[in-house]
Formats: structure tokens, sequence, C-alpha cells
């Protein structure tokens, strides 16, 4: 008799549990819906990890259940918070500009409105025209649907290309790389539509929401805990049966899967391009809790972060690409964000500030080395432990 | 007996080496067939033009009773169409339990969508005891495939070839080493899916071609040298220059 799925995967229950009492807790703590221990900056931070886990997710599927190192998810994740920025900073332009314009004495007109729109958004690029990328701006549900399809289609070209002419390992890495670089080097540019360097902003502000920011905050996290929550089960049933058996199989040897009759490029296809849709997800629940997107977001440095995180945390087991993004992303943010004491030497004194990469690439040496299956492995240690006859 | 594989006038040349020199070759429905040979002799590489690995300069690759031509077809369309194939190092996947190695084999609908939604039913457990038992690994199914032996890993790696239920096996160099006792129970189980499909083994090793007492066929600078069973080739002086004779 077959389990169920949850019965197969005790760590999924677990995870989602765990996952469920944190997002209580930080509720309870919030200043929006809580006694206010923990700030609303901090519930953002808090927000945003779990995007980056969710990302964190994909990028274990794809590098490793399926053993694709991908280093351009990122990419993705960007697309995901323009398309959802595009549809907040329109929509928020929009009513500043109606409510303007509605203390003249004549009501305005859709004509008045739109150059309205177009001089706020567009002037800071000298022009007031709506570049055809913002055609659908104005629909939320159309710019829902392209925070999914925008990066997969993206995807399934690239993949395709790529999987077609059997470009893998090390090269494929460095076409991601490439596609990453393309695709910021484009929108940095102004005529690229998406407002070049400056990139979208105001995105914190949810149009025609009256509720504050401590409010507002605590909403995403809880979008980012279900968007989460989904995508671990998601992915985690994914692994789970016969096709995680097939995409391991692809990752450990390739050429065997091919003569077992599985069309191994489709099945690479697939999965990228599934998990471009799962990154462009977490983006765009991303971006509204840091406020700002811009071109330099989806720079290659950012895919090869992702890498790391996942190879700290543990690759092959998603619990560990959470566990290690969560864990290098937070503590990142406290060495880079001046609360870390500096050390002082006597003759140099270390600013944290500058050194943390430095401890981050040895850590990531250390860890590729010593401890290949990362901090994941520590926890699949101590589970093999208690499962042996106690003597 | 009709003709299961008929490969006639194939030529492959690698930086203008020919590996494959007009080589023709036919193989029927339920036959077992050794193909022996020296080293260079071009014996991987015509599974690699059978299984579609590499794609042949010249030449024609018939395949089955509808005579389809298996030339610009990809190798999992070709293992689909029915041909199995055995590496020389045993490949299983190794993280994976004798159980997901065989499930993963069976023959079914090979479709991504399929795959994913795929839930094994009461009957695909049994097909894969009765294969796990057929080549001695009805203990070990729950097992991770990497702690098994060497020998152990073969039969795996033959009982995923039996799982897709294929109507010809190529096998390369299958007792590669392997004990004198783990050699007999390969043979045994060639010479019983020999009786259900075609078996090509290609083999270095004489003692075990004569225990599979088949056909043989010894190939030479990438062409057919000589046919027929292994007392008549031994005694071939073609065959003796070439191979035996060293």
């Amino acid at each position: 008799m077959e389990r169920s799925f949850i019965a197969r995967n005790p760590s999924v229950l677990i995870f989602l549990s765990l996952l469920a009492l944190f997002t209580l807790g930080v509720t309870i703590l919030s200043e929006g819906f809580g006694i206010g221990v923990i700030s609303t900056s901090f519930v953002k931070v808090l927000g945003k990890t779990l995007c980056l886990c969710l990302v964190a997710i994909a990028m274990d599927l794809i590098w490793g259940y399926t053993g694709i190192l991908s280093l351009g998810h990122f990419a993705f994740f960007g697309l995901g918070g323009y398309m959802i920025g595009m549809w907040l900073m329109y929509e928020r332009t929009r009513q500043i500009v109606v409510n303007s314009l509605s203390e003249g004495v004549l009501p305005p007109t859709p004509e008045e409105i739109t150059a309205g729109i177009g001089n706020q958004i567009f002037g800071v690029v000298g022009s007031s025209e709506f570049p055809l990328v913002w055609a659908f701006a104005d629909s939320l549900v159309l710019q829902l649907a392209f925070v999914i399809l925008v990066p997969g289609i993206l995807a399934m070209v690239f993949g395709w290309l790529a999987f077609r002419s059997r470009v893998t390992g090390v090269y494929l890495s460095i076409l991601t790389q490439a596609m990453t670089l393309g695709l910021s080097l484009y929108l940095f540019q102004n005529a690229s539509g998406l407002r070049g360097n400056n990139g979208l902003s105001g995105l914190q502000n949810l149009p025609g929401v009256a509720a504050p920011q401590s409010v507002v905050s605590v909403w995403f996290f809880w979008a980012s805990a279900l968007a989460l929550a989904l995508g671990y089960l998601l992915v985690a049933w994914v692994v789970s049966g016969k096709f995680g058996s097939v995409i391991r199989g692809i990752r450990d040897n390739e050429a065997r899967v091919r003569f077992l009759g599985y069309s191994v490029e489709t099945y690479k296809l697939a999965v990228f391009t599934l998990t471009a849709c799962i990154s462009g997800t977490a983006g765009a629940l991303y971006y509204p809790q840091a406020g700002i997107i811009n071109p330099a977001e989806v720079a290659p440095i950012a895919s090869i972060y992702l890498a790391v995180w996942v190879a700290i945390g543990g690759r092959g087991r998603l619990y560990g690409a959470v566990i290690g993004t969560a864990f290098v992303s937070l503590v990142s943010s406290w060495f880079t964000g001046g609360q870390a004491p500096d050390v002082s030497l006597g003759f140099y004194t270390v600013k944290w500030v500058d050194w943390w990469l430095v401890l981050l690439g040895f850590s990531f040496v250390l860890v590729t080395l010593y401890a290949p299956n990362g901090i994941g492995g520590l926890i699949d240690l101590v589970r093999r432990k208690s499962k042996e006859p106690q003597p | 007996m009709n003709t299961l594989l008929e490969v006639s006038g194939v030529t492959v040349s690698f930086d203008g080496f020919r590996a494959i020199n007009n080589l023709s070759f036919q193989i029927a429905d339920a036959e077992l067939r050794a193909v022996i040979g020296p080293n260079g002799a071009g014996k991987t590489t015509f599974m690699d033009i059978v299984t579609g690995k590499t794609r042949p300069d010249a030449g024609h690759i018939l395949w089955g009773a509808k005579s389809i031509s298996l030339i610009g077809m990809s190798e999992a369309k070709i293992a689909q169409a029915g041909i199995g194939r055995k590496f020389q190092k045993p490949t299983v996947f190794e993280e994976q339990t004798v159980q997901e190695n065989l499930m993963m084999a069976l023959r079914k609908d090979r479709a991504p969508l399929a795959v994913l939604f795929f839930k094994p039913a009461k009957d695909d457990f049994v097909r894969v005891s009765n294969l796990a038992s057929q080549i001695g690994l009805i203990d070990a199914l729950l097992r991770v495939s990497g702690e098994l032996s060497h020998g152990q890993k073969q039969w795996l790696e033959i009982g995923m070839l039996l799982a897709q239920e294929p109507k010809l096996l190529l096998v390369d160099e299958p007792a590669a080493g392997m004990t004198p006792a783990e050699r007999e129970k390969t043979t045994a189980i060639l010479v019983e899916a020999a009786k259900t499909r075609a078996v090509v083994v290609v083999e270095h090793d004489m003692e075990f071609v004569r225990r599979l007492k088949c056909k043989v066929t010894v190939l030479h600078e990438g062409a057919v040298l000589a046919e027929g069973s292994l007392d008549h080739v031994t005694k071939n002086q073609d065959v003796i220059d070439v191979y035996l004779g060293r």
C-alpha cells in the first residue's frame, strides 16, 4: 500500500509547522498586528528573506536535483518584480494625477490623465510617452499573469535553445550568466522603457490602500510565507515521485536516462521553466517589500549569491536551501548594515561592511571542500544517528 | 525467423579514421549473438550507431517488421522503439534504491506530465519484484544501489534493460570484472533473456563467449571478418591472424 505524500515526507510537515509558528510569532510581535517588538522595517526584512528562500527552493530544484547549475535565476526573479512594479507604479501615479487634476475647473480628459501619468513616470528619463511594454500596466490581472508568463516564456526560449544544443555543465552556467547580464544591461538603457538605472520605485505603497506600512508589511509577510509554503509543497511533491527519480537520474548520469528512453532535453526544459515561474513569483512578492527595483538587482552577482546560499545550506534537500538562504542573507544584512562591531587589530581595523564578502567567500570555499552537504547535511547526520539502534 | 535489425553499408569516420567501414550486419528476433574483435575493431562504435549516439556518414539501419530507418532518431526515441543498451561500466543511479531504479526503467509513458502524475499501481510493484528476483536482487529492493557490489550493479543494469521490455538488447562487456560465479549467473540471465528477444553481447573474453553457445560475429577494422559458430570462426585463418594468434 502506497503511503500518502506527507507520510512519506515527514520533513515537509515539520517545515510547514515551523513556518506557521514563525509567521504567527512575527505577527504577534509586529507593530501592525501585535505588541510592536519587531519594527516594521525588520518585518520587511523577514518577509523579503522568505521570498529569497522561495527562489532558493527553485534553485535547489534546478541545481540540487536536476544538476543544472543555473547562474541566471535572479533574472527571472527581477522580471517578476518589474512586472508587478509596473502596475504598482502606474496605478499609484494615476491616482495622484487624478486627484491633482480634479482640483481644476473642468474635469480632466482621459488624454490629460494619460499624459500626466506619463510625465510623472518617465520625466526622469526625459520622456512622457508610454513605451510599448507598459501597454497593459493599467491591468492588475494581466500584470499578475505576466509575473509568471514573462519569466516562464524567457526560460522556455532560452532553455530550448541551450538544451537542444546539448550545452551542459560550466558552459551552460556561463550562458545563464550571459543571459542575466544581457537583461541587466538592456534594462539599464533608458530606451528599454523601464526607466533605465532609476528602476521602478515607490512600490511599497499599495494603490487605494489607506493602511499604514506597519500593517501592509505584515500582509506582505503573510503572502510571502504562504507562497513559500506552497512553493515548498509543490517542489517537494515534484521531486518525491518518479519525476524526481528521473531528474536525479539526469543529474547523476544523463546518458543513462536518455538510453532508458526519456527525452532528457524536455525534462530539463520543463524544470528550467517551472523554476523560472517560481522565481518570478518570489520576485513579485519581494520588490513591493523592498520598495524599489532597478537593473542592478539582476546583475550576474545576484544569481551567484543564490548559488552560494543553496550550497551553504546543502543542495539536493529543500530545507537545506531554506536554511542556507535565511542564515546567509540575514547574517549578511547584519554585517553589511553596519551593526556588526568593527574589530580593531591595532595596526588595522576590520570593517565588516568591507570584509563580510571575504568571510562569505571563505566560508563558501570551506563548505565546498569540507562539507559538500552544507548545513542541511548536519541535519541528515543527526537524523541518521537517531535512526541507528541504541546500544 | 524475421530480421529485427538490419545494418547495411554503414560507414563512420572520426577525423579521417574509419571506425566503421562498410559494415553490414543482421540480427533476427529472439537471437543471441556475440560480437568479438580486437581493440579498435569498432564494437562500441557499432553500438553507438545503433542507439543513435553517433550518426553514420553513409549506410542504412532498418528496424523491425516495418523496416523503420533509425538514422536521425534521438536516443530516447530509439530506446522507446525497443532497443536497450547496457554500458561497459555499470551505470545505475547510485543514490537511488534498487526499486526506484527498476521503477524508472519500467516500460511506461515517458512524457514529463505522465511521469509527474505517475502513481505506481500494485501491478507495477509486482513487475518490479519479478524483475528483481530474476536478477537475484529481491532481498536488496530497498537498498541504495550505490551500496551494491560490482556484479550486483551489472545485474541491476541488466534488470533495468529488461524492465524496458526491449526487442533488442545491446550488452557491452557484461562479464568484465566479475568473479567466476557471477559470470555464470550473468550467462544464465542473458541466455534466458534471449529466449524472448534478440540479445547482442559485445565481449572480449573468449571463455565467456564460449558459454553463451551462440552465433559469433568477428569484427575487424570496422567490418565483419567472419561469422558463424565459435568453433567455426576460431578455425578461420583470418581470425587467427588478427585476433587469436596474438
